[in-house]
């Protein structure tokens, strides 16, 4: 690879992949609340407004449901939308396009359709917005036949991803942390892409597979880190794509460490983690767990406003490091 | 190795007990023959001494709740033994399970197995106390020490484990195999099972079976509904049902007479088709009435068995094993101790047509408080039949057949039919179901009585 | 569709629209596919009552003027979205009805290849962007269809079907609103039943005429006679009118009624046996047209008995077709749920 590559942002990552998804292609355009001259919530379009023009980087009134609709109808008819949550909360209004319509139109109409849509959901905690601005709702999502569910933990992924999603022909939801935004990371210019579907191990090890997602993949990393200086060796998983997920990427590592633990920040029950455990357990690698499957996942409650119960509904770091040390050590 | 304390059974009915008092608290040093608890059961109080000498530790079992036999209730740790790691270098006891109880009593809980309920978890304390030596000798390891311990030929439950709560883990397996633990050791030890919590032999599988005949030597008939059903309840009641057996001889010679006379006394009535008697009674119309009469007899047999409580029934409500095409089924006389013999023999004319055309209604065969399978048409002597629950009995009929029996120091000639009863020996004894088979024999020698 | 010659056109200027606009041909093809509509649904539901359809099934009997005409000024290009009770919609527009009988069936020669069946009929070679399980749940995607048009400056109308109960569903305002700030080529059509499943429109909604909605979002509400069919295509042909001139959307509500139950379970206990006779007999859209092409001479008896022939007859060979066309294997149960890879 010639490109140069530089340091660039989570979210200046994404609005690049946007701006050359837009040059290269004229069916490509931006729809959501405020991403307009505002430049969205998290400063994610910026200035692409400018560049584009308001015929094609569209502020819609604040209308999820409508909105997202108009997305899929668009992409129905030939339109490439990027559609944009203002959060991913938000999204809950228009459960019903996504779930019953974008999902569900190609199977329903026999393959004589596509919907190629790719809708974008700033998630997560962090921020102190509390419950109602805060959630993870990616495994929702993940649990519909019909939609690719992606959460890019990095700059580099946040581009190449944001390309693949746009060229893909079924509709791709993005699920981004929000505390990802500003994180910095290398990344090419120009055009690439990154699989949708793809696991990437980001750190190889011998003794403990650790499965994240999304933000937790770093403090995966950092954990491991740490737990290297005591002699444990981690492999961390970025699962990167909920669904269609990668589990061979996930089986192999398990059958080298046999031991796995799930990190992940939505709600712990019924989540990723138990995907990834039930698995585990009916493939190949149960055969070589030497030790329980554990999952670090966020508490059974809303998220808080409160800074510090805020921090203690999520898994951190040190969570992390207690939980790989006692299941390697064998206290669990 | 902390030594375990469970709750031992100390009766031999008994598949839970209550403590109802201990002596020694957390933490304190108990000498092996100290007092430890009392367990009350429903004729005495017991003291249990300890088994060991150290120091008492998460005491679970609480005073005044049930208590599966065999749970652990408290551990003793030797005097200066690291108590909260859960990890030790002494080999791990199991536990035998506790044997079966005999005389085939009411034996819930006994043979291993999952207790029926577990004690609930204490406050303050993990949900996973530590049980051994639970199930029939399986030993806790990790999915991959159990497949290494196979590879290598290795008996787990011989090994000690390093993991958590004496989790053989794979280090364990490395730490045998570089021993020079043996395949020899492991030649008269049997492989631990996949599935030892499921007593008996694991059925083949369909490529297995199939395996077994040459392809081309046989058609596959796909199962319909009525015979995945057989098939299911069949195995239920053969399993979960502990059948004993009795059997007996009755006498047709006056039984066979007054059927004779009876069937010659009907009156003609006018059908469709032409004059008909208003009934024609076969011996299985005589059988019924005489099991449902027996019942009344002897009601303490008219049961059912269900967990919590014996289901004794009022009335006798006989079922009567159809052959159809394709399977059978059992359609019910209901109060058939109350109906006169024409009346149960009409009925049973209607209810095997319909049950041959598939035309029965569920009430129809579902319930019953017996049942009769007759296969004497067939010249079957004698044979016993699969009790189907919620019956605690059924009965095996055979053909009634001119033999030679000996009375009073002379041989005679007598027709005889074979009868064997099964039951559900939770619900009915040895005893009692003997005396419901003499009350029947006594109806079926002494018809008359059937008509009073 | 052409239109009827100069002098053809000034003998007929004081008749309705319709007979204005369109040839004789023309408006014996409407009449034609009016029946044919009607022995469509009459044909399912009879399939339906022997067994060979299963699920249930949303009949427009009484509807079919509404559709007729809202499609009359259509071309092919244009594209509608359709609701649970569209199976007039699909005929309308262009689809034949033996591949809509093999859907209905379940069959692979079905337009959804046995995968959506009468819920989800579709026929997007003609332009019907689907039938929609979810109520109000085409409308936004009708207006994502009228922006595609508009930015790819296809000159594309796009129609959006819905009925009575769909007017109170969020989805409904938010999408006339954002049609309208955007001035988008779409044509809102409440097909206005009266019932939205057994809730009468009084009961359920404020405004007296579903059309009052559209003063909010600054669009013409047009109220027409659902049940005449020069009516309905007048109001269309207008509505098509303005928003090929890039004027915005229209709201028309068409006043109908159906003839039969919400859907096949239901047993109609929220209306007089009395209420659903009237419009039979006084009100029938089929009835109505009949009767002014031959008041107006435009057909005879024979003409009319010849078109029920017909009909009759690609209604029966339609059944044939579905009847023995392959069923979809198990095996292929997970196609059509991603895009397949090359």
């Amino acid at each position: 690879m010639d490109a140069m590559v530089r340091e660039l942002s989570y979210a200046q990552a994404i609005q690049e992949a946007m701006a050359i998804a837009m040059e290269m292609d004229e069916r490509v355009f931006l729809m959501g609340e405020d991403i307009g001259v505002y430049g969205g919530a998290f400063q994610v379009t910026g200035d692409l407004v400018e560049r584009f023009g308001t015929e094609r980087v569209i502020d819609t009134p604040i209308s999820e449901l409508g909105g997202a609709g108009v997305a899929v109808g668009a992409a129905l008819t030939g339109m490439r939308p990027i559609f944009e949550f203002q959060f991913s909360d938000f999204a809950t209004l228009a459960m019903e396009q996504i779930v019953n319509q974008a999902a569900k139109m190609r199977f329903m109409l026999g393959g004589e359709v596509s919907v190629p849509v790719v809708m974008r959901f700033p998630a997560g905690s962090g921020t102190g917005a509390a419950a109602q601005h805060s959630q993870s709702l990616e495994a929702w999502l993940g649990h519909v036949p019909g939609l690719k569910v992606i959460q890019p933990a990095t700059p580099y992924d946040a581009k190449g991803m944001l390309l693949a999603a746009v060229a893909d022909p079924d509709p791709v939801m993005i699920f981004e942390h929000k505390l990802l935004y500003k994180a910095k990371g290398p990344v090419p210019e120009g055009y690439y892409t990154v699989p949708i579907g793809k696991a990437d191990i980001r750190r190889e090890g011998r003794d403990l597979t650790i499965v994240a997602t999304s933000i937790m993949v770093q403090k995966a990393l950092d954990a491991a880190a740490v737990l290297e200086a005591e002699g444990i060796d981690v492999e961390v998983v970025d699962l990167r794509t909920i669904r269609p997920m990668d589990k061979q990427t996930v089986i192999d590592s398990v059958k080298k460490t046999s031991r796995l633990m799930c990190v992940y920040e939505a709600v712990k029950t019924l989540g990723i983690g138990a995907e990834v455990s039930a698995m585990i357990a009916e493939s190949e690698a149960f055969d070589y767990l030497d030790a329980p499957i554990v999952r670090l996942g966020g508490a059974e409650t809303p998220i808080p406003y409160n800074p510090e119960l805020e921090k203690a509904t999520v898994p951190q770091v040190p969570d992390i490091i207690t939980a790989a040390r006692d299941l390697v050590k064998g206290v669990r | 190795m902390p030594i375990e304390v469970i709750l031992p059974k100390v009766d031999m009915d008994m598949a839970t007990g209550q403590i109802s008092r201990w002596f020694a608290e957390e933490g304190a040093t108990v000498k092996k023959g100290d007092v430890l608890f009392e367990i009350e059961t429903d004729k005495a109080a017991m003291e249990i001494d300890a088994p060991a000498s150290g120091v008492l530790r998460d005491v679970t079992g609480r005073e005044g709740v049930d208590i599966p036999v065999g749970a652990a209730v408290a551990w003793i740790y030797a005097d200066g033994e690291a108590y909260g790691t859960g990890v030790s270098a002494e080999p791990m006891k199991i536990e035998a399970p506790t044997s079966p109880s005999d005389g085939g009593g009411r034996a819930a809980g006994a043979g291993g197995g999952e207790p029926a309920a577990a004690p609930p978890a204490p406050a303050g304390r993990p949900a996973d106390p530590p049980h051994k030596g639970e199930g029939e000798g399986r030993a806790r390891a990790t999915p991959l020490a159990r497949r290494l311990a196979r590879e290598a030929g290795l008996n787990l439950s011989a090994l000690s484990g390093t993991g958590p709560y004496g989790r053989v883990v794979k280090a364990d397996i490395d730490a045998a195999i570089a021993k020079g633990a043996t395949k020899e050791a492991s030649a008269e030890a049997p492989e631990a099972p996949a599935v030892a919590s499921t007593p008996g032999v694991k059925a083949m599988s369909d490529d297995q079976v199939l395996r077994l005949f040459e392809p081309g030597s046989y058609d596959l008939v796909p199962h319909d509904n009525m015979r995945k059903t057989i098939a299911r309840r069949l195995v239920e009641a053969k399993t979960t049902i502990p059948h004993f057996y009795l059997t007996l001889d009755c006498e047709l010679d006056a039984l066979l007479a007054l059927r004779t006379q009876i069937n010659a006394a009907a009156p003609v009535k006018k059908t469709d088709k032409g004059d008909a008697p208003a009934y024609k009674l076969s011996v299985n119309d005589m059988v019924i009435k005489a099991m449902a009469m027996a019942l009344k007899a002897v009601p303490d047999a008219n049961a059912s068995w269900t967990e919590s409580a014996m289901v004794k029934h009022k009335h006798a409500d006989v079922g009567v094993a159809v052959s159809i095409p394709g399977g059978l089924i059992t359609p019910i006389i209901r109060h058939a101790d109350e109906k006169t013999l024409s009346v149960i023999s009409n009925e049973m004319k209607d209810l095997a047509s319909r049950a041959r055309s598939r035309k029965l209604k569920p009430e129809e065969y579902q319930g019953g408080t017996t049942a009769v399978s007759n296969l004497g048409m067939f010249g079957i002597k004698d044979f016993a039949a699969v009790i189907n629950p919620p019956h605690a009995t059924i009965l095996a009929v055979g053909a009634g057949k001119e033999r030679a029996v000996v009375k009073n120091g002379e041989i005679k000639i007598a027709t005889v039919m074979l009868v064997t009863l099964s039951t559900d020996h939770r619900a009915v004894d040895g005893a009692l179901g003997a005396e419901l088979l003499v009350a029947f024999k006594r109806l079926i020698e002494n018809p008359m009585g059937m008509l009073v | 569709m052409g239109t009827a010659s100069k002098a053809v056109a000034d003998s007929r200027a004081n008749l309705p629209f319709v007979y204005r606009q369109y040839s004789a041909e023309q408006l014996k093809h409407v009449l034609y596919k009016m029946y044919l509509i009607r022995r469509f649904e009459e044909g399912a539901e009879d399939s339906y009552t022997r067994g060979l359809i299963h699920g249930t099934m949303h009949l427009s009997i009484g509807q079919e003027a509404s559709a007729m005409g809202i499609c009359m000024p259509l071309g092919e290009d244009d594209q509608i979205t359709s609701t649970h009770r569209g199976h007039g919609h699909c005929i309308a527009k262009g689809a034949e009805v033996k591949r809509m009988f093999a859907e209905f069936f379940g069959k692979t020669t079905g337009y959804c290849k046995g995968r959506g069946g009468s819920m989800h009929i579709a026929d997007v070679a003609k332009g019907n962007l689907g039938a929609n399980g979810i109520v109000g749940g085409g409308i936004p995607i009708a207006v994502g269809a009228a922006l595609s048009s508009k930015m790819m400056k296809t000159g594309k109308v796009v129609v959006s079907f819905f009925g009575d109960g769909a007017n109170n569903e969020g989805a409904f305002h938010e999408a006339l609103n954002m049609a309208a700030v955007w001035k988008l080529p779409v044509i809102f059509v409440c097909e206005n039943n009266g019932y939205g499943m057994s809730t009468s429109t009084a009961r359920s909604t404020a405004v007296k005429n579903i059309a009052d909605r559209a003063a909010a979002y600054s669009m013409p509400g047009v109220i027409v006679n659902g049940n005449i069919f020069s009516e309905v295509a007048e109001a269309s042909y207008k509505a098509v009118e303005r928003a090929r001139a890039g004027e915005g959307p229209t709201l028309i509500e068409s006043k109908t009624y159906r003839h039969r139950g919400h859907s096949k379970s239901d047993r109609n206990r929220y209306r007089t046996k009395e209420e659903i006779e009237d419009w039979m007999s006084n009100r029938d859209p089929i009835t109505l047209f009949e009767n002014e092409l031959r008041e107006f001479g435009f057909i005879d008896d024979k003409g009319i008995e010849a078109i029920r022939v017909a009909v009759a007859q690609e209604i029966a060979d339609g059944i044939e077709f579905a009847k023995a066309s392959p069923s979809p294997h198990v095996s292929e149960t997970g196609n059509y749920v991603y895009t397949e890879q090359a």
